[in-house]
């Protein structure tokens, strides 16, 4: 058979352009989380970041809402990346710390226990904002298999054309302008905000006939363990001090009995909040207690950046050069931050950006 | 496994690409694994209902064909000794043994399909009696699953055996050749219903990358996605929500949902024939068309010679013409001629047959009186138009019209009506629904509904219309194009960059406007379910 290899050429040709053109498509219909819902980039973000860091944080809101890695830099020198996003899942969080582990050695990882709540996926919503940002790797793979809700299909997680391509009807300027680049919304992972909304009714947590933690959450919690131990990382579990969701005592118990036997640091921030960290719920929460707002994350990162520079012997970085050319302008960007949103508040009395609405909204499910 | 999955797609690939790497003499065996494969997707306990099907049918199926064989070898070394009414004998005496045959066949692979499928419309309307009569029994439903297809490939296998029976073709020697007949994977779901004759030729066949056949499989597989995913799926739930709230949506409603329900089963029904039709193209098979423009017939006729082309075809060669030229039937139409003279006489076998076949295709489509009475419509109309033959002759001998455009417009939007009309009966939850729903088109004027945003209520919004307008725009200019000349052949003759660009605006459009993913319920081919 006499092969024309003009005609190939062509067709090649064709077919490259033709996926060049979807894959256009694809990046267009993607949802860009510039103007709400920021969450959505807090994984993604993470790629364009010099990955130099002493402490990598893993886990839900109850990490990128409660702690400054800027507090962590100006306070203590201690350089740090949170790896965190809604509803991540233990299984989202170990995969996240795979491969974050595969980029760099931090001294330490810490994560937020949370999530050992959830024994299975929960929402394929929360999926995507965790998943999607992920760079296509064998972690990705492997989070969207674990993640996955029924009806749904990993390819659609690999061509996200798949699943936005709804969205034709939806399209606005913001997607054409960060079609290709995207203004960063957090600092190091953490997403700011300084309005405040004090603790009113806490409700309680429900009766429930069976306190233990499910056997994947707990399959994931083990393999994060090792993964560390093999990294020689030191790894922390922490309760991060929001008062709800609520944290049961018979959680905590487990937790403490996990981290005993597997010789690791749990520290349950919750139970000292008030009286050691100082937080004061009702001034350092932006919603009612599920998250605190700047000057309670500031509060916690203190106290926190004091344990993790004396017990874990983070160094201080401050006097090096490289590091502090790196971190000016991640200072500076946050005080920007922080004076926007003061600006904000005072001309509106609410914060009108920021995902602050979208959030107000999605509240009751966030943690 | 839907023909719109990506399991499905995937399931495609693979088995193409497999097809086109292994030796030739292969390729019947890939495509049989194949469909066992595609088939057992669905429930591997549903293998044993298409297995046992094939194999009563290929042991019957051997019967007959070496009934034949021995009648031959008989005639034919007796030829000499044997008078001709002899001969006669013997060929009688073979032929009520292969009729045993055929009836044992027939009555076992029938009885799987009624057991399976109309058991608890039996038992429902049993209970129905029983509380009419006052009775306090009620007998529990059986409760089957309808395993996938086997409407389709029970009718393509029993056609066979009919065929085998008549001596039309000899029958297949390899048992698993005959299972790649009645498992075939494109057709498996929702036909065409094909004849053994028709396929075997290209279905055992070994077959060369042909990337011209190839392209125009692809085209096709394309059109058929373009059509379920943009048009049904997307139309699907204005349908719904109409036929599912009688109480709420009457009047004008009806007919908008009887005009969305013709789009909707058009679009579905054309769409996955195009992907098995595609599918069996790029395996280098052909298909028989099922469908020939049926929304531009004239008359009911007419439509049902154009729509679902291969089930109209079974029934008339295996159900219709062998009551209407039986010989109890001759005797009937004899003795009516007596009785009741000419006219009625030589009407009563047509009209016996008509009946039955219209009986059986309703239920052939469903468990349920909608279908019945649906079937028995379609009949009535057909028996009417028939009758009115003479009326009509004399109309248009009378006014010269029948051949303007405006008449034969008129003839077309009629049928359309008529048929959407009848149509309906497959959405509405039962018949005395349908009827106070056609009811209300008469008592209940509320057109001014449509004009105050109501069609937007119906789970559609404007950017939902205006995909669908444009997408049934195009399937209607295709359509009509058609006519005159290939589509296909008419695009093989455009420039690459046309093609290409032509072809990528298609694929690109069922990516974005497909009614598929997350918050879209991927639905099942409406007549996979029949």
């Amino acid at each position: 058979m006499k092969i024309n290899k003009k005609k190939i050429l062509i067709n090649i040709l064709i077919v490259s352009l033709g996926l060049l053109v979807i894959l256009f498509i694809q990046e267009l219909f993607m949802p860009k989380y510039m103007s709400e819902i920021p969450e959505g980039n807090l994984v993604e973000e993470y790629y364009k970041e010099e990955k130099k860091h002493d402490v990598i944080f893993v886990g839900d809101c109850e990490v990128f809402s409660n702690i400054s890695p800027i507090t962590l830099w100006e306070e203590f020198g201690i350089t740090s990346y949170i790896r965190g996003s809604a509803q991540q899942l233990i299984w989202q969080s170990y995969y996240l710390l795979e491969e974050t582990l595969k980029y760099e050695k931090p001294k330490a990882v810490v994560f937020n226990v949370l999530s050992m709540k959830y024994n299975e996926p929960q929402k394929e919503a929360y999926n995507r904002l965790t998943l999607d940002g992920m760079k296509l790797s064998k972690y990705k793979i492997n989070a969207i298999k674990a993640s996955m809700m029924e009806n749904e299909d990993l390819i659609t997680y690999i061509f996200p054309l798949l699943r936005y391509h709804s969205r034709w009807n939806d399209i606005k300027a913001e997607d054409f302008k960060y079609i290709f680049d995207k203004d960063v919304q957090s600092h190091n992972g953490y997403l700011m905000r300084i309005d405040v909304k004090p603790v009113g009714y806490i409700p309680k947590g429900r009766v429930m006939a069976d306190y233990s933690f499910g056997d994947n959450s707990y399959y994931y919690l083990e393999k994060m363990a090792k993964l560390c131990k093999e990294n020689d990382v030191e790894l922390i579990l922490i309760k991060s001090p929001s008062v709800y969701p609520y944290w049961y005592p018979q959680w905590d118990q487990q937790i403490v009995d996990f981290a005993q036997d597997k010789d690791l640091t749990y520290i349950n921030f919750l139970d000292i909040a008030k009286e050691e960290i100082g937080i004061e719920y009702d001034k350092d929460t932006f919603d009612g207690g599920l998250h605190l707002n700047l000057s309670g994350a500031e509060k916690f990162t203190r106290y926190f950046g004091n344990i993790l520079s004396n017990d874990f012997e983070c160094p201080d970085h401050r006097n090096d050069e490289e590091y502090k050319e790196i971190w000016q302008d991640k200072v500076a960007f946050y005080y920007a931050m922080k004076e926007d949103q003061e600006q904000e508040l005072k001309e509106y009395g609410y914060l009108k950006g920021y995902g602050a609405v979208a959030q107000s909204i999605g509240d009751d499910e966030t943690d | 496994m839907l023909f719109t999955s990506y399991e499905f797609i995937l399931f495609l690939i693979i088995v193409f690409i497999l097809y086109y790497v292994i030796p030739k003499k292969f390729q019947w065996m890939l495509l049989l694994f194949a469909s066992y494969v595609f088939y057992s997707y669905a429930g591997i306990e549903y293998m044993a209902y298409i297995l046992v099907t094939t194999i009563s049918t290929y042991l019957i199926s051997r019967q007959i064909g070496s009934l034949f064989l021995s009648q031959e070898v008989y005639l034919k070394d007796n030829k000499s000794e044997l008078s001709r009414e002899e001969r006669k004998t013997y060929k009688a005496k073979i032929k009520r043994k292969q009729r045993k045959f055929l009836v044992l066949c027939l009555v076992f692979n029938f009885g799987i399909l009624a057991v399976l499928k109309y058991s608890d419309f039996t038992i429902s309307n049993i209970n129905s009696v029983f509380n009419l009569l006052g009775l306090g029994r009620k007998l529990s439903p059986l409760g089957f699953v309808l395993p996938l297809g086997i409407s389709f490939y029970i009718f393509q296998t029993m056609g066979y055996i009919i065929d085998v029976y008549r001596g039309k073709y000899a029958y297949e020697k390899n048992i698993f050749k005959l299972a790649l007949f009645i498992s075939f994977f494109p057709q498996l779901i929702q036909g065409p219903i094909s004849r053994f004759d028709d396929l075997k030729d290209t279905l055992f066949t070994e077959h060369s990358y042909d990337s011209k056949a190839i392209s125009f499989g692809l085209q096709r597989i394309l059109w058929g996605f373009f059509k379920k995913l943009v048009v049904a799926d997307r139309l699907l739930p204005a349908v719904i929500t109409i036929v599912s709230n009688p109480d709420q949506y009457q009047g004008v409603y009806v007919l908008v949902g009887m005009f969305f329900y013709a789009i909707d089963l058009y679009a579905d029904f054309t769409g996955g024939i195009d992907i098995a039709i595609g599918v069996a193209e790029i395996f280098g098979i052909r298909l028989k068309e099922n469908f020939e423009r049926p929304y531009f017939s004239k008359s009911i006729t007419e439509y049902w010679r154009r729509w679902h082309i291969t089930l109209g075809t079974w029934f008339r060669e295996y159900l219709f013409f062998p009551i209407s030229v039986s010989k109890s039937m001759l005797n009937l139409s004899k003795k009516g001629r007596k009785r009741f003279g000419d006219f009625i006489g030589k009407r009563i076998p047509v009209y016996i047959a008509t009946i039955l076949v219209w009986l059986t295709t309703g239920i052939w489509h469903g468990a349920a009186w909608n279908f019945v009475v649906w079937g028995l419509l379609n009949c009535l109309i057909i028996l009417i138009s028939q009758e009115c033959i003479p009326l009509y002759n004399k109309f248009h001998s009378r006014f010269n019209v029948g051949h303007t455009f405006y008449y034969r417009l008129f003839q077309v939007v009629r049928t359309f009506w008529l048929m959407s009309f009848i149509r309906i009966l497959d959405c509405y939850r039962d018949v005395g629904t349908t009827f106070r729903m056609y009811g209300t088109i008469f008592t209940k004027w509320n057109w001014n509904e449509l004009f105050k945003g109501s069609l937007l209520e119906l789970g559609l919004s404007v950017a939902d219309y205006m995909v669908l307008l444009f997408a049934v725009m195009l399937m209607l200019c295709v359509s009509l194009y058609s006519r005159s000349e290939s589509f296909r052949e008419r695009i093989a003759t455009k420039p690459l960059a046309v093609r290409s660009i032509l072809y990528f605006v298609l694929i690109i459009s069922i990516l974005i406007f497909g009614a598929y993913g997350v918050g879209y319920d991927s639905s099942q081919f409406i007549y996979s379910q029949f």
